[in-house]
């Protein structure tokens, strides 16, 4: 059974308690689930039963499966350094179909346009479900009803979290590593496929109970720096090609160029300037969207202004944050991923380029974590609703259209912004009700768009900031009023009951459930 | 009449537009084929709206095709009516509810510093235009519209004045040269632009023709808000003319030039520092002022150099300009910086501003700062000069009331 017995949660969205035949809990409130006993463990491995030489080098990937025992209903996982450059998991597909293997489920730490080739194997029953980020070809597969189990989605930290629950129990994690020696030490940072750092993969590498690193740079031991450790490591394989480095840069990762969305980076400069969220030795985290980046830019300006350097930058680290740490003007960069290849190259060479992982950045079962500690946190939303609960993962229409990725644990920050275009093709951003509910509202505390900025009614303190710094400040109603009135007020989306898809909160809990679009003509 | 018509964009880096094919049918009723991005969430909105057009042009049988990129209302309709009055030959408009923000008058002096170009056939660079904040945002039918596409443009520039938000910049149109832009203002007159720019003005009879063709519409629909001209000067001819230009009608409020013709014209190319150009400039500056109008500056087309823009401008400004168009949302900032006062022009005009509000206050009638005497025509300058320095964001509006501001001997 895909799912059973539905209840109702603490944000008001009916959610299933069993999913894919496995008990799961209702999102409770921020802070409220925190469950009891020890982490899990993987099995016990003893050195003895590994080559003394450390030379754990096998012929080829599907040699390295088959020795990681492949068997039908498995969890692969996988991890997305190499975003839409990834060569490795639609191989490691090839070969389970090739071998006749069903059931299996895929677990990456985020999915990609190049992994619409795995379809077909959706479809035959070779992979079951994905747990991870379904975007494009995938999420339309997903929203559609087309897939065999549920679909889970989940933060970083939340993926991190799961593993260390024992919630999802990796059978075999692959590895793709731009660096690698046969022990199976590797790194992200050198290699003609240099990717920065391997972070996704490290809770892979800790808790699966097989682990294949792949390489396509394959050096004499040591590989330093060993972002991954070889003493977790069971088998290492050399393949000619690993990922293509320069597929890491995607559309969300350069820098506007539309007035509208520079409107909107400037008008949240100036929104942090004018309430002195931004001061020396600040810190920010901002996403990989075209705004958010430009808003780096705008804050860069109000650094040098005034003589001011940010103490750090959580990042998604590209071009603008590289340059920014290079001219002084932070002091480091707490790196989760690299976006692309100028922050690479500045994380081999710059000591205070630092990569992190969602260990130290969201891990929910931490002894607390970076996330809450960042001044000013900048994302982007599909949606958001009159009372600031947001959605990042679903069309308007319904469909799945993003990842949550690092979204949900950056929420933790001490001020969320959102800048976003009061509609998109006609679409309001701003709605009565979101489709998918990602996040309560008491986590988003401002909403920038080109009409103007709206304050959740929680943070007196910025609302009595801005009373006088001349910035258009409107109520959330007033903004979505306004869309409206240019857009009309859209329909609701046909969906049907059916249950495709739920959404984690970071502590493990379901927050909301994704819908089975009904697709066109069909009635 | 043909039997198929069609109007609106589509393909690769189309958006917020839809293209209609209409074809009158002698059975069946309305067919709509629908295909659009925003079909689960306006789909049914768009075929009312399709349903409510047929019906106003009464046709019964007709089968459509349609293909939205999320067209806002005023922009189907436009596509709609353009698509069905290809195909018979009535004179009945679709018109949907004006926006009231949409009816306000401009005043002969207004501020017109910056004045935004929209390709008069682009729905999707229209919707957003006003919050950049231009002073004027200009419907472009001339230029910027390709010969094909000019009847169906016309409808939908009538739409946007009547429906798109303005955000309080002057709602401008920029018509064809000739008969076609005498046609093209019975179609933006009726609906209250503010402003009609002339392309390639030669002589005052190029201006009396369109202001008679304007001041009979007004009549015929009633239209008591005036409705400026802004005639561009692009040519050696006009450059020559500019005088008897400027002062064809009462109605022209400034007067533009276009340097992309007027260099094509004298065969010469172009140039950052403007050489070329500087005996025409001078003479629409002169021109302008003489008969106590605006003289306004060309265009500045590289968008991505700002640097230059900016140094553009200031030497503009010196020249004695009063504006210059934009071609992209981003150079409107640099072009009211760059015109608006300096800080020690500011400074100056606060001081007399306030000596002249002293001696208001104690009904004396000569102003005085210091031990100089001020005659009212600096007073005036000053007045402007602040007016300039608070719409460009130099001088807060109430800079009077702020302590700061208030300077020795006032209590």
């Amino acid at each position: 059974m895909k799912y059973d017995k539905l209840v109702k949660n603490a944000v008001g969205r009916m959610v299933p308690t069993i999913i894919n035949g496995e008990e799961h809990i209702p999102f409770m409130g921020i802070g409220k689930y925190k469950p009891t006993g020890r982490k899990y463990g993987p099995k016990i491995s003893s050195c003895a039963d590994y080559p003394e030489d450390g030379n754990k080098v096998l012929s080829s990937l599907k040699d390295a499966l088959i020795k990681a025992g492949l068997s039908d209903g498995m969890t692969i996982s996988t991890h997305h350094h190499f975003r839409d450059g990834d060569l490795i998991a639609n191989q490691i597909f090839d070969i389970a179909h090739e071998l006749g293997i069903k059931n299996l489920r895929w677990f990456p730490s985020a999915s990609f346009p190049c992994h619409a080739h795995l379809i077909p194997y959706l479809e035959d029953g070779t992979i079951n479900h994905i747990e991870g980020s379904m975007n494009g070809a995938l999420g339309k597969f997903c929203s559609e009803g087309k897939m065999a189990g549920m679909g889970i989605l989940r933060s970083h930290g939340g993926r991190y979290q799961a593993i260390q629950d024992g919630e999802v129990k990796i059978d075999i994690a692959v590895i793709a590593a731009p660096t690698a020696d046969a022990f199976g030490n590797a790194n992200g940072v050198d290699g003609s496929a240099a990717c920065g750092l391997l972070g996704f993969a490290l809770a892979d590498s800790q808790y699966a109970d097989k682990v294949i690193v792949v390489t396509d740079n394959l050096v004499p031991f040591p590989a330093i720096p060993w972002q991954i450790q070889g003493n977790f490591v069971d088998y290492v394989v050399k393949v000619d090609r690993v990922g293509l480095p320069e597929k890491i840069i995607s559309g969300t990762t350069k820098i506007t160029k539309s007035p509208d969305r520079l409107l909107i980076a400037e008008l949240t400069a100036k929104f942090c300037e004018a309430t002195g969220l931004i001061h020396d030795r600040f810190s920010y985290q901002a996403g990989a969207g075209g705004t958010a980046l430009s808003i780096g830019n705008y804050f860069g300006d109000i650094l040098r202004k005034n003589n001011w350097k940010a103490r750090f930058i959580r990042a998604g680290s590209n071009k603008y944050a590289v340059e920014m740490l290079e001219e002084g003007l932070v002091e480091y960069i707490l790196d989760g991923q690299t976006f692309d290849l100028d922050g690479v190259r500045s994380m081999r060479e710059n000591p205070n380029h630092v990569w992190t992982s969602p260990f130290t950045s969201y891990n929910y079962h931490g002894k607390g974590n970076f996330a809450s500690m960042v001044d000013v946190v900048v994302l982007g939303a599909t949606e958001v609703d009159v009372h600031f609960n947001a959605n990042v993962v679903s069309h308007s229409d319904g469909y799945l259209l993003h990842g949550i990725g690092g979204w949900q644990n950056t929420l933790f920050g001490k001020t969320t912004i959102l800048p976003i275009p009061l509609f998109r093709d006609r679409i309001p951003v701003i709605r009565d009700e979101v489709t998918t509910l990602c996040a309560p509202g008491e986590m988003i505390d401002v909403i920038v768009s080109e009409r103007g900025i709206a304050i959740n009614p929680l943070r007196q303190d910025l609302i009595e900031k801005t009373k006088r710094a001349g910035l258009p400040i409107k109520t959330i109603e007033e903004l979505k009023d306004e869309a409206e009135e240019i857009c009309g007020v859209p329909d609701k989306p046909k969906l049907s009951d059916e249950i495709v898809a739920v959404i984690k909160w970071v502590d493990g809990t379901v927050i909301d459930s994704v819908f089975k679009v009904i697709e066109d003509g069909e009635s | 009449m043909k039997s198929i018509g069609f109007a609106g964009n589509r393909g690769d880096g189309i958006k917020s537009d839809c293209y209609v094919e209409v074809e009158i049918t002698t059975s069946g009723g309305h067919d709509i084929e629908l295909q659009s991005r925003v079909k689960a969430l306006y789909g049914k909105q768009i075929t009312q709206l399709t349903e409510r057009v047929l019906a106003h042009f009464g046709i019964e049988h007709a089968h459509l095709k349609i293909e939205d990129t999320g067209a806002l209302d005023f922009v189907l309709a436009a596509r709609l009516e353009a698509a069905i009055r290809m195909t018979m030959a009535v004179d009945k408009e679709f018109l949907l509810p004006q926006l009231k923000e949409n009816t306000t008058a401009s005043q002969k002096d207004q501020f017109r510093f910056s004045r935004l170009y929209l390709p008069g056939n682009s729905p999707k660079l229209m919707i957003n235009a006003g919050i950049h904040q231009a002073n004027g945002l200009i419907l472009d039918l001339e230029d910027a519209v390709a010969p094909a596409k000019k009847v169906e443009s016309r409808f939908l520039v009538r739409n946007a004045l009547r429906n798109l938000h303005f955000y309080g910049a002057e709602r401008m149109v920029r018509i064809n040269q000739g008969e076609a832009g005498l046609e093209d203002l019975e179609y933006v007159v009726p609906h209250h632009v503010n402003l009609i720019l002339i392309p390639k003005c030669e002589s005052a009879d190029d201006i009396k023709k369109v202001d008679e063709k304007i001041q009979a519409l007004r009549q015929n629909f009633n239209i008591v808000n005036p409705v400026w001209l802004m005639p561009i000067v692009e040519s050696a001819k006009g450059v020559m003319n500019a005088y008897e230009i400027a002062q064809a009608s009462q109605n022209v409020v400034s007067m533009a030039i276009g340097l992309e013709d007027y260099t094509a014209d004298l065969g010469v190319s172009r140039t950052n520092e403007g050489g070329e150009s500087f005996f025409a400039r001078s003479m629409v500056v002169n021109a302008s002022r003489a008969v106590g109008i605006q003289p306004i500056d060309s265009v500045f087309s590289d968008v991505s150099d700002m640097e230059a823009l900016a140094q553009n401008v200031k030497r503009s400004k010196a020249l004695g300009f009063d504006g210059m168009g934009c071609i992209h949302p981003r150079q409107i900032r640099v072009i009211h910086e760059n015109y608006a006062p300096e800080a020690a022009e500011i400074e100056k005009a606060k001081k007399i501003y306030i000596a002249f509000k002293n001696a208001e206050a104690k009904g004396l009638g000569v102003v005085s700062l210091g031990s100089k005497m001020i005659d009212p025509p600096v007073v005036k300058r000053a007045v402007t000069t602040i007016q300039l320095a608070i719409n460009t964001g130099k001088l807060s509006e109430n800079w009077i009331t702020d302590p700061r501001q208030k300077i020795k001997g006032e209590r």
